[in-house]
């Protein structure tokens, strides 16, 4: 799989053998994976096999024990969340990260809110503008862009959360269980729009336990058992069988 | 809850649609305070009719007596927006007056407007460190220099009260005007348009809102958490310095007691006028008119002859109603 480093269009990101032990206990260990843009990787693991771990090793949370993370080919270390929030990764993470006693475009813009040229101060039209646009492309029903978000549905978060996400991420979206806690109409809702990223041109990881999501989403599937990869299979040559009895490890 | 699709809302700007939703957030958790100001205006207008409420020097006599707790109370929503709490601004009051008055016994007045001001937003900033990089409690470390500041401001003069005889300094600060208003509601004005700036339409404002709301989202939407929160706290002591130059200049003298019966007020007026004791949501104006009702209420309470007592009783219940009356707006 190493030669794929040498292609001309090198994978978004790799990671090679990360490794990353809580006091002496391992959660991932040797895990390598390529993510290409235009692509949707599924990860897939029982409870704790250590998906949420490499979500927060890429997005800069947890910082690995060994191993490499290649951006675009080149080698990078992100010290916290912001580091690689700044260089195109965002994440939808399984708690949310949404300020719920603020509008729908104040989180929308959170931290990176528009202001006017003299005085700096915050341009609302324009983020409420702009809110509105993004959430008409990606079809999430909501209210109004004022609306305050504890206010709104599971699902119209989630929406919110992933409309962010698009807003901000210029190479790689990370997902991690985007619609565990949703009905069928808000999961068919958040499935059409990480669809739509795929659109966008961007790499896109996602986490879940449902595999009849991950046969209709995604490109490949990566399979992982106590922290171990144990193997990447592309979506269209395999199926649910195969991936249940990676996951068990029963044959 | 209805769930309007946004394509067929395309007119979001208009007016039409700007009425509608101006009247679908007409609850009533954002106008209690001015309903309430409302409400006991019409209440003492009309049963201490006799007494001089209404007169123009009694009513401008309320906004005058107001002033400081008002400046106190715009710091005060700072640090409860970003989910702090500063309850020593008390004490930062009568330090900061006492050493401006202290100063000023042998310099010009701008020296001793700088060492008050710098003395408020020196322990501010002290609060600030323990609270933002040490990570200790805001409550809890607040309350240990609320009771150590006390203690500087009364050894400070050996519980001496210190004249203040420079004239531009109680003129800029207590009697004089500027086309007939009075300066102590200019500065009011002024503190109050500036915090709702800041506080309203700057990244800064929006900032310490989201930290209040939730610091997690916060610091993973590159928001530095500790600083906000070390502001905040710094922001909190400026305006107590700012009130204590306040009293110093109306009374003409600083006192270890000023400032120090004004806590329950100000936080009344805080939580009344919309801003969570949680954090994540605040209101300047409303603060301020928090304020004004509070100090009406003071006002009203003595016309109608109560005694000290009988006022403290009065008040506190007064307070601990209308305080429950917005936190049950807030946590519906
Ligand atoms: N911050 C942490 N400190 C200590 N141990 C941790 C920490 N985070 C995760 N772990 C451990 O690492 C292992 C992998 O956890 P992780 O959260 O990655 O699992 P997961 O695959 O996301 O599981 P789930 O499907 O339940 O979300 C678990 O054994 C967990 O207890
Ligand atoms: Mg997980």
């Amino acid at each position: 799989m190493n030669e794929r480093l040498n292609d001309t269009i090198a994978p978004v990101l790799s990671l090679r053998g990360i490794r990353k032990a809580f006091d002496g206990i391992v959660a991932v260990e040797e895990f390598s994976l390529d993510l290409d843009r235009g692509e949707i990787v599924a990860l897939v693991g029982d409870n704790g096999a250590g998906k949420s771990t490499i979500v927060k090793i890429i997005s800069g949370v947890h910082t690995p024990n060994g191993g490499t993370l290649h951006l675009d080919g080149k080698t990078v270390d992100f010290a916290d969340a912001s580091s690689a929030r700044r260089k195109g990764i965002e994440v939808v993470y399984q708690d949310l990260a949404l300020a719920n006693q603020q509008t729908v475009y104040m989180n929308l813009f959170l931290g990176r809110e528009i202001t006017h040229r003299p005085f700096g101060l915050l341009d609302r039209r324009r983020m409420m503008t702009e809110t509105r646009k993004l959430l008409e492309d990606l079809d999430i029903r909501i209210p109004s862009t004022r609306s305050t978000i504890r206010n709104l549905s599971g699902g119209q978060r989630q929406g919110v959360a992933i409309a962010r996400a698009t807003r901000w991420a210029q190479k790689l979206v990370l997902l991690d269980e985007p619609t565990a806690a949703l009905g069928v109409a808000e999961t068919s809702k958040v499935e059409n729009i990480v669809k739509s990223l795929k659109d966008r041109d961007l790499a896109v990881l996602i986490v879940s336990h449902n595999l009849d999501q991950v046969f209709r989403l995604s490109d490949r599937i990566c399979v992982l058992r106590r922290g171990k990869q144990v193997g990447i299979r592309p979506t269209g040559e395999t199926e649910k069988n195969e991936i249940v009895s990676m996951i068990t490890g029963l044959a | 809850m209805a769930r309007i699709s946004l394509r067929s809302n395309t007119n979001d700007g208009s007016e039409l649609t700007q009425i509608r939703s101006f009247l679908t957030k007409l609850d009533v958790q954002k106008y209690v305070v001015y309903l309430g100001f409302l409400a006991i205006f019409l209440f003492f207008a009309a049963t201490l009719h006799d007494d001089g409420f209404l007169s123009t020097r009694n009513l401008s006599n309320i906004v005058l007596q107001t002033a400081p707790a008002t400046i106190m109370a715009i710091g005060l929503v700072f640090a409860l927006s970003a989910g702090e709490i500063d309850i020593s601004f008390g004490s930062i009051v009568a330090v900061s007056a006492l050493v401006a008055a202290m100063v000023m016994r042998g310099q010009p007045a701008l020296f001793g407007i700088l060492a008050g001001l710098g003395a408020g937003i020196a322990i501010g900033a002290l609060n600030g460190v323990f609270v933002a990089f040490l990570g200790l409690p805001s409550f809890l470390v607040t309350l240990a220099t609320l009771g150590l500041f006390a203690g500087v401001a009364r050894s400070l003069t050996n519980l001496q009260s210190v004249p203040v005889l420079n004239d531009f300094f109680t003129e800029f600060f207590g009697s004089g005007s500027v086309a007939g208003i009075p300066s102590l509601v200019i500065w009011t004005l002024a503190a109050v348009i500036a915090g709702h700036l800041v506080f309203r339409e700057t990244r800064f404002g929006a900032h310490v809102i989201a930290t209040g709301d939730n610091p997690n989202a916060a610091q993973v939407s590159g928001i530095r958490v500790p600083r906000i929160r070390f502001l905040v706290l710094t922001i909190s002591g400026a305006c107590a310095g700012l009130a204590g130059l306040l009293y110093a200049g109306r009374l003409q003298a600083a006192k270890y007691t000023l400032g120090e019966s004004d806590l329950m007020t100000v936080i009344a007026a805080v939580i009344v006028g919309g801003t969570a004791l949680t954090g994540g949501r605040g209101s300047i104006v409303g603060a301020c008119v928090g304020s004004l009702l509070m100090g009406m209420l003071n006002n009203g309470l003595i016309l109608m002859g109560l005694s000290v007592s009988g006022q403290m009783i009065a008040r506190g219940l007064i307070i601990l109603f209308a305080v429950a009356v917005s936190l049950r707006e807030f946590n519906r």
